[in-house]
C-alpha cells in the first residue's frame, strides 16, 4: 500500500492535468464545430462537448480508455481492428531483435575483451553506430532486406536488434572486465583455460551488468521496431497502426496506440525484471 | 618392511644435526630457488624488489617467510607460484619450471583474501577447482565435503559466501586450496585480515592439518608469534633490496599446541626472530 500511494497520487494529478488540457486544446474546435449549432451554451456544455468531441486534438482519457476496450472486446484477436493484434505483431519483432541483439550484444562484448586488437578496432564503430539516427537507417534496412526477399519480421527485428545491441556490448565489456585481480590469479594457480574462466568467472561476474542493460535493450528494440513498421506501409503492428490512425486524423486511435505501446513497454521491462530475479535470486552483494 | 623402517630412522637421524634439503638433488626438492631476482623499472630507479634470493625447501617443512612490508616475502610466494617472472636466477618446484607446475596444479594458493565466489555456495565455491580439472561432478562433491569437513565447516554447504563469518571464509578458501591435494600450499597472510583470537583457532587448525598430512607449506606472515607458532623453519626477509637475512630452524617439538607459546623455548626463537629483524633493518 506504502508503494502504492505515491504512484496513485501521480496518476490522479496526471489524469486531472490531462482533463484540464483536453478543455483547453480542444475549446476551440468545440466552440467552431459543436457548439455553432446551439447558441446560447453555456460553460457546463462547452466542458462536456471537449471531453466527448469527435477526432479532437487531445483526446480525453475516458475517450482513449473506451476505444481501446472496445477494440479488445468487440473485435476477434486475429483481426487488424483488435489493438492486441498490432501489439502481438510488434511484440514478435521486438522479442526476436531483443533475443538476437542481446545474443550479439554479449558475442561481441566477450570479442572485445579478449582481444586488445578487436577492443581498438570496434569500440568506436560501434558508438558511431548509434550516433546514425534510427529513422535515417530503417528505410535503408527494409530496402536492402527487402531486395534479397526478407520480409514480415526479419527487416524489424533487424531494426530492433540496431537498437538492442548497443546497451548489452557496453555493459557486457564493463560486467566482463569486472573480476579483480585476485579472482583472476585465483583461476590462473588452478591452470584454467580462457574458455573456463569465461564460463566460472567472467560471464557469472558479468550478470549483475548485464541486466539493467537488458531492460534498456528491450525498451529500445521496441522503439527500433515500432520505428520500422512506419515506412513499410505495415498492414500490422502498433507503428502501423499509428501512421493510419494519423493519416486518417483519428486522434483517438493514436492515443490508443500509444498508450498500448506504453503498456507493452511495461510489460517487457517487467519481465526482463522477472527474469533477472529468478536468475539472481541467490545473489547479494557482499 | 624392517628396511624400509631403517631408512626411515637414518634420515630422522639426519633431521636433527643438518637441513634436510641440504641433502637433496633440485629435483627432489618441493621448492628450489637459486639467485632469483625480481627488478621493476620505475620512472628514478629500478625496484629490486627480490635480490639474488637462494632458497631450498624440502617436501614436508613449513617454511614462514617473515619481514617488514616491501621486502619480497609476497614477491618470493608469487615467483614460486607463478604469478610473477622472475628478471634473473632459476626457479624450480617439485623440479619442474614455475609454469609446469601450475599447469600440473602441484601447488594450492590460499590469498590474503578468501575470494570466494559470492555467486557460489559454499560447497560450489570449494568444487571449483575440482570442476575446471575436469572431474566428475559426483567426485567433486564427495572430496569438497571431505574437505570442509577438515576445516570444519560441515553444515555449511549451501550457505553462501556473505551469510559467513571473515574467519570462515577463509576456512572455506583453504578447503578449497586442500581440495584438489596439492603437494604444495602456498598461503599469503592468510590470517591478515581476522581478529586475533580467530586467527589463534585457525592458527591451531592450520597446525593440526599440517601434523595430519604433511604436506609442504609455504606460509608468508608478519606475525612473529605466528611464524614461531606454525613453522618449522622460518625464513627472515629484508626490504630494499628484498632479500633473505637469515633461516632459522625452530628447536620446537614438531608437535604443537597453544600453550607452548608461553615456554621459554617458543619465547627464545620469538627473541631470535625478532633480533633478526631488527638486524636486518639497521643494515
Amino acid at each position: 500500500m506504502n508503494r502504492l500511494a505515491p504512484v496513485a497520487a501521480v496518476l490522479a494529478a496526471g489524469l486531472l492535468l490531462w482533463y484540464l488540457g483536453c478543455i483547453g486544446l480542444n475549446a476551440n474546435g468545440v466552440i467552431e464545430r459543436v457548439l455553432s449549432d446551439h447558441p446560447g451554451w453555456t460553460a457546463k456544455d462547452l466542458i462536456l462537448a471537449c471531453w466527448s468531441m469527435e477526432r479532437p486534438v487531445l483526446p480525453a482519457p475516458h475517450q482513449v480508455a473506451i476505444d481501446l476496450w472496445t477494440s479488445l472486446v468487440d473485435w476477434p484477436l486475429d483481426s487488424p481492428r483488435n489493438l492486441l493484434f498490432h501489439a502481438a505483431v510488434t511484440a514478435q519483432s521486438t522479442l526476436v531483435g531483443f533475443v538476437l541483439g542481446g545474443l550479439f550484444g554479449v558475442l561481441l562484448a566477450a570479442a572485445i575483451v579478449h582481444s586488445r586488437t578487436l577492443d581498438r578496432a570496434l569500440l568506436p564503430w560501434i558508438v558511431a553506430s548509434q550516433t546514425v539516427p534510427v529513422l535515417a537507417i530503417a528505410p535503408i534496412v527494409l530496402v536492402i532486406l527487402g531486395s534479397l526477399g526478407f520480409s514480415g519480421v526479419a527487416p524489424k527485428a533487424a531494426i530492433a536488434m540496431y537498437l538492442c545491441f548497443f546497451p548489452v556490448t557496453v555493459a557486457m565489456v564493463q560486467g566482463l572486465r569486472s573480476p579483480q585481480r585476485i579472482e583472476t590469479e585465483l583461476l590462473h594457480t588452478y591452470a584454467a583455460s580462457r574458455l573456463q574462466a569465461f564460463w566460472m568467472l567472467r560471464l557469472p561476474a558479468a550478470l549483475p551488468f548485464l541486466f539493467p542493460s537488458l531492460r534498456v535493450a528491450v525498451a529500445a528494440g521496441l522503439v527500433g521496431a515500432m520505428v520500422a513498421e512506419l515506412p513499410t506501409g505495415a498492414q500490422a503492428g502498433l507503428g502501423a497502426r499509428l501512421l493510419t490512425a494519423s493519416y486518417y486524423g483519428n486522434t483517438v486511435g493514436i492515443w490508443s496506440a500509444l498508450v498500448l505501446s506504453a503498456l507493452l513497454g511495461l510489460t517487457l521491462t517487467a519481465a526482463v525484471g522477472a527474469l533477472e530475479r529468478i536468475v539472481m535470486r541467490r545473489r547479494r552483494a557482499g | 618392511m624392517e628396511l624400509a623402517f631403517l631408512g626411515q630412522n637414518k634420515l630422522t637421524i639426519r633431521l636433527g644435526s643438518h637441513p634436510r634439503s641440504a641433502f637433496m638433488s633440485v629435483s627432489e626438492l618441493a621448492v628450489s630457488v637459486r639467485r632469483a631476482s625480481v627488478v621493476y623499472s620505475a620512472a628514478d630507479a629500478p625496484v629490486h624488489a627480490l635480490q639474488e634470493v637462494d632458497l631450498a625447501i624440502a617436501p614436508g617443512e613449513f617454511v614462514s617467510l617473515i619481514g617488514p612490508s616491501g621486502c619480497g616475502k609476497t614477491t618470493l610466494l608469487r615467483v614460486i607460484a607463478d604469478l610473477e617472472p622472475i628478471s634473473a636466477g632459476a626457479v624450480q618446484v617439485n623440479g619442474m619450471s614455475p609454469r609446469d607446475a601450475r599447469l600440473a596444479r602441484a601447488y594450492g594458493y590460499v590469498f590474503q583474501a578468501p575470494a570466494l565466489f559470492p555467486w557460489r555456495d559454499v560447497l560450489s565455491n570449494v568444487m571449483l577447482p575440482l570442476q575446471i580439472q575436469g572431474r566428475s561432478a559426483a567426485e567433486c562433491k564427495a572430496v569438497a565435503l571431505e574437505h570442509l569437513a577438515r576445516v570444519g565447516l560441515t553444515g555449511f554447504e549451501r550457505k553462501y559466501p556473505w551469510q559467513l563469518s571473515g574467519g570462515m571464509q577463509q576456512r572455506v578458501s583453504i578447503a578449497r586450496a586442500l581440495g584438489f591435494e596439492p603437494k604444495l600450499l602456498m598461503m599469503d597472510e592468510p590470517f591478515g585480515a581476522l581478529d586475533e583470537i580467530t586467527r589463534d583457532r585457525l592458527n591451531e587448525q592450520l597446525q593440526q592439518l599440517w601434523q595430519r598430512e604433511r604436506r609442504t607449506v609455504v606460509f608468508v606472515t608478519h606475525s612473529i608469534a605466528e611464524a614461531v607458532y606454525l613453522s618449522t623453519r622460518i625464513v627472515v626477509m629484508s626490504p630494499r633490496p628484498g632479500r633473505i637475512v637469515k633461516d632459522i630452524r625452530s628447536p620446537l617439538p614438531e608437535a604443537r599446541h597453544l600453550g607452548l607459546r608461553d615456554t621459554p623455548e617458543f619465547m627464545a626463537v620469538a627473541h631470535e626472530l625478532r633480533e633478526a629483524l631488527g638486524h636486518g633493518r639497521d643494515e
